[in-house]
């Protein structure tokens, strides 16, 4: 009796996991495969510039790239500056896992390294990262982030782009970089509280959507101890200059 | 039988044809191989004569081939050579017998759109067979179950952009309903010279990428498009009022039969007759707008099944539906087969002429409209939604609305209590109300969630209608022959239709196949009402496998079978089916690149579990 009972519930089982009847034709094909099941990479440098007028002539790049599917990406983003008339420079690059959590919005963690040189000092320093990365009402590129330096240094970083069309191919973007400290840095020349603010306005021709020439113009400026330091250091803490550059994407 | 045809014109005298293949920069040797209905200059098609039998057995073969598009030369996937494909000719009640050949160095398949097959001749890799395997032939082999104006394609990868498809005609077993002197395949589609997996990349990386019809500041400052306040609105949403097409005439090129608009395909007639024209759209990604100037169109049937006749100046054709329109220009004159991109980003063109050598003055092309928040399910009454559902679409639709949907309810009421009612099921036909968007908004891959979802069966669709044109709406369509027996459906299945353009992701219930496999379980003879929720800004062409869809437009019994559906943004949009053959069928968006990002889903018709549950 239990053994019946046994072999009627096993029965039962195997029958609601095979499921209903379906033909036999057509229950051992591979189901169809779709490209949004393929992974794809994507490559863009948003900025890729020289600014001519500014100390240091510097050439300065904002990337980023990105392999994976639609939810799950990994990242690479990098930006900085290089001098062209004397040895100095500093760049950033972040590995990040991303995640789409909501439609506009992509959830990312992950590590950053930063290298700064003048003359023949080198400094190296690495981060945690979390942060944003989308669109915000009214289509503003937004990304924000928080770091944690290898020291337990806390600081936090917003950029924010707006693509405005003036006509289909004539393009004014708008940009905004901003980065705060909570603790004092000082080898990093990296005060309390807000450090910097960047306004930047460049104006592309997309010649293809892919190849974009463009001609702008950079303002930055440094606050508080930020700037002490960087007047200590007999630097200005204030630029502003004329950026020509390509933005492009593959 | 009123189709016995004059076609004095069609052989081809050997003058005429070389003068064709220069004025149509096409190579010698290629002319002659165009089927007839294709070629630049056509007299048009010979029916089988009544009684005849038509050939049942056919070879297609699959392959790469040169060919030119505008003059221009292109690699194409191509049946028997050519593109569109040959036309198939069937009669109803025939077995025919289709070989398949692959000639290419992928797997590939043909899918018989709209022709009601075994699920195992169906032809969808993954869900029917296993697909076409390269130097395999797979042989079709299924029975005409009915009769009218269909199409093949492809159903493997992205080869229907790339040329993989063709018209079929199944001539009925009895006497036509739909009387004609003379009749034209016209087969609508788009060809792009980039790899079409290259378009979707780019698609995948910039959703925007193909639209140059954006709004812009100088068009602010000129005045067009949206007002600041309403751009404003458009932006707070995220949203583009612009994003009519995804892949759009900056790299289409708009083919009539296979012809760029400046080849002309010409279609001849003599004046007084009355000319069939059977329109297929085979675009991967362009709904067109199709109107003949000088011209009405008498619309006869709609996805290959007879309706009662409506006449119109316009029609807006859907990617994978079919029209046949009967015209009867009376003029010893050209006139212009026009046949615009939704987008209006460019025209696909050919001419209806009594004679070689003459054609008619091609329109201006419209400009693009811009979307309204009607297409966000935003503001029911609000006052553009009235604009652009105009006057005659509102007392057309909503009258019959009234008359037909509601009288019917009323009668079939009784039905309701004993059956239906139990599950508040409306009565069949009956066009369904308006409703909120339900608390599920379907996760990361759904971007817009409209507000309230309603019926837009009335309206003709974005930039149709305000131009004193009468448009064709889904309200008009009334099945010529009634479907009497047709109780309550007993189940309702509710499908949104979903997306996130910012990241070209599209699906159904915000998930692609790969992440829901599982199928949607049909039981064979169960009536089932589905209902379609678009909670996008596109409109999406749907199409289902292996069983009509009964469009209930408030005309029962009469309502109109079709095998494929534009669902409108933010519209809720209800069929009923009653599947009869067991089996797994395909079911997805016939925007090609929409379902290639996973718009898809099997649905899984089943033997009934008991007898008792099937009837």
């Amino acid at each position: 009796m239990l053994n019946t009972i046994r072999l009627l519930a096993l029965t039962g089982v195997l029958l609601l996991a095979a499921g209903p009847f379906r033909p036999v034709e057509a229950q051992n094909l591979p189901r169809p495969r779709f490209e949004n099941e393929n992974i794809y990479g994507f490559v863009l440098f948003d900025v890729f510039e020289a600014a001519p007028g500014l100390e240091g002539s510097p050439l300065a790049w904002d990337m980023l790239a990105s392999i994976g599917k639609e939810y799950d990406r990994f990242w690479i983003k990098s930006d900085g500056d290089l001098s062209t008339s004397q040895r100095g420079g500093e760049m950033e690059f972040q590995a990040l896992y991303s995640r789409l959590i909501a439609p506009y919005w992509e959830l990312q963690a992950g590590a950053r390294f930063d290298v700064a040189y003048s003359g023949e000092q080198t400094r190296r320093r690495g981060h945690l990262v979390v942060g944003l990365e989308g669109l915000a009402p009214y289509w503003f590129e937004l990304e924000p982030a928080l770091f944690i330096s290898q020291d337990g240094d806390v600081s936090a970083s917003l950029t924010g782009s707006y693509d405005l069309f003036v006509t289909q191919r004539l393009i004014l973007q708008p940009r905004l970089d901003a980065v705060a400290a909570v603790q004092e840095v000082e080898t990093w020349g990296v005060g309390k509280g807000l450090n910097s603010v960047g306004l930047s306005l460049r104006l592309r021709y997309e010649l293809a959507r892919e190849f974009a020439p463009y001609l702008g113009l950079s303002w930055s400026r440094l606050f508080g101890g930020t700037g002490d330091l960087a007047r200590a250091e007999g630097e200005d803490t204030r630029t502003f200059g004329l950026v020509f550059g390509l933005r492009w994407w593959h | 039988m009123n189709n016995k045809l004059t076609l004095e014109t069609a052989p081809l005298s050997r003058r005429t044809f070389l003068h064709q293949a220069a004025a149509f920069g096409l190579l010698a040797g290629f002319q002659h191989l165009l089927p007839v209905y294709a070629r630049p200059l056509t007299g048009g098609l010979t029916p089988p004569a009544a009684g005849s039998r038509p050939p049942t057995v056919y070879d297609l073969t699959i392959a790469e081939t040169g060919l030119r598009f505008g003059g221009r030369h292109a690699s194409a996937t191509t049946i028997n050579g050519t593109v569109p494909g040959p036309l198939l000719r069937f009669r109803e009640g025939e077995e025919v017998v289709l070989k398949v050949t692959n000639r290419l160095k992928e797997d590939t398949s043909i899918h018989w759109h709209g022709l009601l097959v075994p699920f195992n001749m169906d032809g969808v890799p993954g869900v029917s067979f296993p697909g076409i395997r390269p130097g395999e032939t797979f042989t079709y082999r299924f029975a005409l179950r009915q009769s009218g104006t269909y199409w093949y394609h492809s159903h493997s990868g992205l080869q229907e952009q790339m040329g993989v498809y063709g018209p079929i005609i199944v001539d009925p077993a009895g006497e036509d309903p739909v009387s004609y002197d003379r009749e034209h395949v016209v087969v609508l589609s788009d060809w792009t010279f980039e790899d079409p997996h290259r378009v979707l990349r780019k698609l995948r990386k910039m959703p925007g990428y193909y639209n140059l019809q954006r709004q812009t500041l100088l068009g602010l400052h000129r005045g067009e498009d949206l007002s600041l306040r309403d751009r404003l609105r458009w932006g707070r949403m995220r949203m583009d009022a612009t994003d009519l097409a995804d892949v759009t005439g900056e790299t289409y090129t708009y083919l009539m039969n296979g012809l760029a608009p400046e080849d002309n395909w010409t279609a001849l007639f003599r004046p007084g007759e009355r000319v069939r024209l059977r329109f297929i759209n085979a675009g991967a990604g362009s709904f067109f707008d199709v109107r003949i100037p000088g011209l009405p169109l008498t619309i006869v049937q709609a996805d290959g099944q007879n309706v009662q006749p409506v006449t119109v100046d316009e029609f807006r054709i859907g990617i994978a539906e079919t029209y046949d329109v009967i015209v009867e220009p009376r003029e010893d004159q050209a006139y212009t087969l026009f046949a615009e991109s939704m987008d209006r980003s460019g025209y696909a063109r050919g001419t209806l002429a009594p004679r070689e050598g003459l054609q008619a003055p091609v329109p201006e092309q419209r400009r693009r409209p811009a979307r309204s928040m009607a297409d966000m399910g935003m503001d029911h009454g609000n006052m553009q939604g009235m604009d652009h559902g105009n006057m005659q679409g509102m007392d057309h639709g909503n009258m019959q609305g009234m008359d037909h949907g509601n009288m019917q309810g009323m009668d079939h009421e009784g039905h309701g209590m004993q059956m239906g009612a139990m599950a508040g099921l409306a009565p069949p036909g009956a066009i369904p109300p308006d409703l909120p968007h339900g608390e599920d908004t379907h996760g990361p891959g759904n971007a817009a969630i409209p507000m309230m979802t309603r019926s837009r069966l009335h309206e003709p669709g974005i930039g149709l209608g305000n131009e004193g044109r009468r448009v064709l709406v889904y309200t008009d369509l009334k099945s010529m022959e009634p479907t009497i027996d047709m109780p309550p459906p007993t189940r309702e299945i509710e499908l949104h239709l979903t997306g996130n353009m910012e990241r070209y992701m599209w699906s159904i219930d915000g998930k692609a196949y790969s992440e829901a496999p599982e199928p949607v379980r049909i039981e064979k003879g169960e009536r089932v009402r589905i209902t379609f929720v678009n909670d996008t800004m596109m409109e999406h062409p749907m199409h289902l496998h292996g069983m009509w869809m009964m469009l209930e437009n408030g005309h029962f019994p009469h309502l109109p079978r079709k095998h494929t559906l534009i669902v409108k943004p933010a519209e809720r949009l209800s069929v009923l089916v009653v599947p009869d053959e067991t089996g797994p069928w395909a079911f997805h968006c016939h925007i090609l690149y929409h379902m290639d990002m996973g718009m898809f889903r099997v649905v899984e018709v089943t033997e009934p579990a008991t007898a008792e549950v099937s009837r």
